[in-house]
């Protein structure tokens, strides 16, 4: 009974939400492009919340989150271009197909460089991002399906507001049931102390890599998302920035928080956004003026992001209220 | 044979110019701790300061050098006064945070029609060119100014750092500043100071960049100075000789890779070697460990 009550505690929101997406979308009361850039927001958060179990959550600095965003968003759509159409079963196995392929690889490059501490994992991290995408721009020459420089075109458009939604919410569960969890108590040990925490017996190279590889399951569900939505995947989408943009989402919210990653992606988003639409057309190379000097107002004022430590009620722990 | 040494020798000429940009990387990483991503964008500043300084006030080389180093300095430490220092205390992401910042400010503002322009633009080449021929081997007068002022430039920073009182104050600072303000050093000032020195190394750098590939975008700083940093962690961040080596060796595995293998993969390489080095050696070929205590 309990378990019932609980699984409709953590699933009955989802349903409802999709639910009003569903009638949004085919109702046409929004405007498609907004309801686009609210898709888009999900599949960031999603993916914000993949680095923030690595480094939020676990304290493993990565820079180079958005190449396994961009192994996902490839495995996803080269499944679906191969076996796909128009299914909705093949899809939903190729977004698991991106998810895993973006684990393997965390997987492999972890084997090395989960030993380094800090911020020389950050900059082994950033590296391995710069190789992913010079591999993405001359994928071409193995696989030529994924057009590498010149760009991925023939994806069928299947991400709706549903997917999006429904992923976002089942993302946002398992992190914090994680987080709540013995494993997570000794991720979070393992960013507080890692030599208290391997003192107190546990294994902390493993617990890296469980965390590490699962952060990196999520940012290759969102990649996949992401390729179903716009149709189209370029490296560009995939290089240095990209991995920045998701840091910044992170550290804005505050290190280690889930409510502040979900604001903060949808902020972030809608901003970017809503300046296009705020700003007159002569003035839109502002934009990218105004972004970094609010992003450098935001940190002056609150350097531990906009929400600390408070969570939402419903991502907290039971311990915690 | 021929095509090898002249391969090297273009690959010296871009190593030498990051290792001036990696220098100001290493010095602020070894006193702040902090990746200060924005110093790219200072050696863009620090180009364009050379190229307007060549264009519009026909200046003698000499003295675009200094416009472009009394510029960049005087950026590097207004930047550290205003998004690093109010940050001292916090936690280290959120200066790597406004530093992130502070770097795309640079980018787009200085991309703005007001200001530089979004355009690439052509760097007036100061002098002529003249290039000398040993044994099939072409040297450019270019190549023999930007190894001449590097060396130089190096000689200066080792003598600031090693023989000075400020060069003491800045390894005190480093070791433990709490300690080194306890002491009477004005940390503050030593700071700036260090950021200056980064500044003006990469405002030189930028200026010979633009004598060497004469095309210049506000954008341009952004793969130098990945490159750069990567170049002073690859030698071990934080030590002067370290930054040189890896600039030097970040210079011929892309130079290298381009001439045998395909240009296109010329970045993926250089940050190959950085993993594969840093697997090995975590803190770098020269750097050193310090152990932690308990």
């Amino acid at each position: 009974m309990r378990t019932a009550i609980n699984l409709f505690k953590a699933f009955g929101p989802l349903c409802l939400a999709a639910g009003l997406g569903y009638l949004a979308e085919s109702g046409e009361m929004i405007n498609p492009y907004w309801i686009q850039i609210f898709q888009l927001a999900c599949i960031i958060a999603i993916s914000s919340l993949g680095l923030n179990l690595i480094y939020g959550f676990t304290g493993l600095f990565s820079l180079g989150h958005a190449a396994f965003y961009g192994v996902g968003a490839y495995t996803a759509a080269l499944v679906m271009k191969s076996y796909g159409g128009e299914s909705q079963y093949v899809f939903l196995a190729a977004l698991l197909a991106g998810c895993a392929g973006a684990a393997i690889v965390a997987y492999l490059i972890g084997v090395p460089t989960l030993r380094l501490t800090s911020d020389y994992l950050g900059i082994a991290t950033l590296g391995f991002g710069i190789i992913m995408k010079v591999l993405f721009d001359n994928i071409d020459s193995f696989i030529p399906q994924l057009g590498g420089a010149r760009g991925m075109t023939g994806i069928a458009k299947m991400t709706t507001v549903p997917w999006a939604v429904v992923f976002l919410g089942i993302s946002l569960i398992l992190v914090r049931n994680l987080i709540h969890s013995s494993y997570g108590r000794a991720l979070v040990s393992i960013r507080e102390d890692e030599i208290a925490a391997g003192t107190m017996g546990i294994d902390i190279f493993r617990c890296k890599m469980a965390g590490f590889v699962a952060g990196c399951a999520l940012a290759g569900l969102s990649g996949g998302l992401y390729a179903h939505l716009y149709a189209f995947l370029h490296p560009s989408n995939f290089d240095f920035f990209k991995s920045v943009d998701v840091l910044m989402i992170v550290v804005l919210g505050g290190i280690g928080n889930m409510s502040g990653t979900l604001v903060a992606s949808f902020g972030w988003i809608f901003l970017l956004e809503g300046l296009r639409v705020v700003l007159p057309p002569e003035y839109i190379e502002f934009r990218w003026v105004l972004i970094p000097v609010l992003l450098i107002v935001t940190m002056l004022v609150r350097p531990e992001g906009l929400f600390g430590f408070r969570e939402f009620p419903f991502l907290s722990g039971r311990d915690d209220e | 044979m021929e095509y090898f040494v002249q391969q090297v020798i273009n690959g010296l000429q871009i190593g030498f110019v990051y290792a001036l940009v990696a220098l100001g990387y290493t010095l602020v990483y070894g006193i702040v701790r902090l990746i200060n991503f924005a110093h790219g964008d200072v050696f863009m500043v620090g180009a364009f300061i050379g190229l307007y300084a060549i264009e519009r006030h026909h200046l003698p080389i000499s003295a675009v050098f200094l416009a472009a180093v009394g510029g960049c300095a005087l950026l590097a430490m207004a930047m550290e006064r205003v998004a690093y220092r109010p940050l001292r205390e916090a936690p280290r992401i959120a200066s790597l945070i406004t530093a992130i910042g502070m770097s795309l400010f640079l980018e787009y503002f200085t991309a703005l029609h007001q200001v530089f322009g979004p355009d690439y633009y052509s760097f007036p080449r100061p002098f002529a060119v003249t290039t000398w021929e040993v044994r099939g081997i072409t040297l450019t007068n270019i190549q023999a100014i930007i190894f001449v002022v590097t060396l130089l430039c190096l000689g200066l920073l080792q003598f600031v750092v090693y023989r000075t009182r400020t060069g003491r104050a800045m390894r005190a600072v480093s070791y433990d500043y709490v300690t080194a303000g306890l002491m009477g050093v004005n940390v503050n000032l030593v700071i700036s100071l260090t950021f200056a020195l980064g500044g003006a190394l990469a405002g030189v750098g930028g200026v010979l960049y633009g004598i060497a590939y004469p095309q210049v975008n506000t954008f341009m700083g952004v793969m130098p100075g990945l490159k750069a940093f990567t170049a002073a962690v690859l030698g071990g961040i934080g030590s002067i000789p370290g930054a040189v080596l890896g600039a030097l060796i970040m210079g011929q595995s892309e130079t290298l890779t381009a001439a045998y293998l395909s240009s296109t993969y010329r970045d993926g390489i250089a940050f190959l070697i950085l993993i594969a080095v840093l697997v090995w050696k975590p803190t770098g070929i020269l750097g050193t460990a310090r152990t932690e205590k308990v």
